[in-house]
């Protein structure tokens, strides 16, 4: 199968570092792909240029068959594209729901005419619109939480929140940037569910995580970076026991 | 009791005017500050819709309301290519550089000796009327109240609140920010054409950067959070130099500076105790109130 997501020699430079050196990778439709390695390998860094955030240096990035890279973030969201954000970039005086109503605005298509004139058609599709909020935040666990401004959520709510709100545009492509930092184990579990669910539905995720176990639980393929250069990629078991990763993550043995 | 409330119409109209007027300007600023924006060319605007309609219902003899299409037309026209380049920076450089369009707008006007220069167009045919500023305040105010929480509405609080997470939500955040940039200056241009037919002379100086610095402070006074704070703003800033005329003898001070020294206060106190403007007073109290009944059962 083509891939839907492929990066092909991609390169990044913030000034002399080159935080992405001469990325590769490919994300097949309906995969759950991990991208880990140790801190500062250029994770991040990776999601801001598929996401359109940054501009990659040089290289290239496609989407299906059309070039991305250099693109502004919002047309790379409506190709198919969402993202949650490492620290947490949901709009704090907006209430959860409000925060998942602003990620369906690809989705919906009222007419301005109608909202004017308080037409029922403008009604009947704001309700549905809110419908499909508190369903995406009864999928993540906050039916309870629908109405709490995001500001007064704990962490891990608020990580849930954002993978709601990412995925209220029904995207081919979910970014997920560290999704469990911060949360506990139970919740962790949840996350991991979700994630498999997604990809059950044929969407792809690419799953940048420093928790060793919920990446080999749910990741169908593992890429690894190390100072911008892919070091290893494969099924979990086989990246876990590459040489060149353990040494990356723990150094070589003398 | 008619007659009384003719005698204050009559006393008071030019006040009503301004209070509708005012409120025009103050929802002008308000529309960019909506998605985070501080423009401040407002004054400007104002200005362009002004003359614009003193010469086509001097000069060309246009019918009155369709001069007044042109106040909102022409400083709407002119706000696109003001706002592709400036609204791609933010903060403090975006106010700075729509000062500088006004300031540009202002000195245009003073140097261009078709429009007298700096003393203006003098004996407008007086237009305006008051059901005329009023209902295109009501009009403006239903707009504002109708974007919000509509998907528009959402997406203008999501570029306030975090630009760059707006964008990758797929919002077109530039378009957005040009429209409010266009329906301000469309609303500051209208408040430029009633005020010119309503006062019959327009000049330069009427719209420089302390006129700007008024409309901005009647929206953060009445409270920029919501759409109709901007207009308690202007209506209380606009009746208190008619108030303190009458209590000025009271207190032994010239009406004039007291009006600085009032306006001052209010400013400083709304900035510290009402960061959300006059309109969040009500829920100000009941917090207050709520701490101290908390704080007598605590004791």
């Amino acid at each position: 199968m083509s891939p839907l997501l492929a990066l092909d020699r991609v390169e990044r430079a913030f000034g002399g570092v080159r935080a992405v050196d001469g990325a590769g990778f490919a994300v097949a439709p309906g995969q759950v792909h991990g991208l880990i390695g140790p801190n500062g390998a250029g994770k991040t860094t990776v999601i801001n240029l598929i996401s359109g955030l940054l501009a990659p240096t040089a290289g290239s990035i496609q989407l299906g068959d059309r070039p991305i890279h250099g693109l502004p973030p919002w047309q790379v969201a409506a190709l198919g594209v969402a993202r949650t954000f490492q620290n947490i970039r949901l709009f704090p005086d907006l209430s959860a729901r409000d925060n998942v109503l602003v990620g369906q605005h690809l989705r919906r298509t009222p007419s301005l005419a109608a909202r004017m004139l308080m037409l029922p058609s403008a009604r009947t599709e704001e309700r549905e619109a809110r419908e499909r909020a508190e369903a995406l935040l009864t999928r993540v666990g906050l039916s309870e939480r629908v109405h709490e401004h995001a500001r007064h959520l704990s962490y891990g709510e608020q990580r849930r929140v954002e993978i709601a709100r990412a995925l209220a545009s029904a995207p081919r492509l979910l970014l997920l940037d560290e999704p469990t930092a911060g949360m506990n184990p139970v919740e962790v579990q949840a996350v991991a569910q979700l994630i498999r669910r997604v990809a059950a539905e044929g969407q792809s995720v690419l799953l940048v995580e420093h928790n060793v176990r919920l990446v080999m639980d749910v990741c169908d393929t593992i890429t690894v970076l190390c100072f911008g250069k892919v070091i290893a990629e494969g099924a979990p078991r086989t990246v876990a026991e590459d040489p060149a990763v353990i040494a990356a993550y723990l150094g070589n043995p003398k | 009791m008619w007659d009384q409330l003719a005698d204050l119409y009559a006393t008071y109209q030019s006040t009503i005017a301004f209070i509708g007027i005012n409120s025009l300007l103050a929802l002008s600023v308000y529309t960019t500050l909506s998605c985070g924006q501080l423009a401040l060319g407002n004054a400007g605007f104002s200005a362009i819709g002004a003359y614009a309609a003193a010469l086509l219902t001097m000069q060309a003899h246009w019918p009155f309301p369709l001069a007044i299409l042109a106040a909102v037309a022409v400083p709407a026209v002119v706000a696109v290519p003001l706002g592709l380049p400036v609204l791609r920076i933010r903060g403090i450089f975006l106010a700075i550089a729509t000062i500088g369009f006004g300031e540009v707008v202002r000195l245009g006007l003073v140097n261009w000796d078709y429009v007298n220069g700096a003393q203006g167009i003098v004996a407008i045919p007086q237009k305006t009327e008051l059901w005329m500023i009023y209902l295109a305040v009501a009009a403006a105010l239903f707009v504002l109240a109708r974007l919000r929480g509509s998907k528009w509405g959402f997406a203008l609080e999501a570029i306030r609140e975090d630009e760059p997470a707006a964008r990758t939500m797929g919002i077109a955040t530039t378009r957005y920010k040009l429209a409010m940039l266009v329906l301000g200056a469309a609303l500051a241009g209208l408040a430029g054409g009633f005020e010119a037919h309503f006062t019959f002379m327009v000049a330069p100086n009427g719209f420089g950067f302390g006129r700007v610095v008024d409309m901005l402070v009647y929206a953060v006074v009445g409270g920029s959070q919501i759409y109709w704070g901007p207009v308690v703003g202007a209506a209380f800033l606009t009746l208190l130099p008619e108030i303190l005329r009458e209590v000025a003898p009271l207190v032994g001070i010239e009406p004039g500076p007291l009006r600085l020294l009032v306006n001052g206060l209010v400013l400083l106190a709304v900035i510290l105790f009402l960061p959300n403007g006059m309109v969040s007073l009500p829920r100000r109290i009941a917090e207050w109130r709520a701490a101290r009944v908390a704080a007598r059962s605590a004791a």
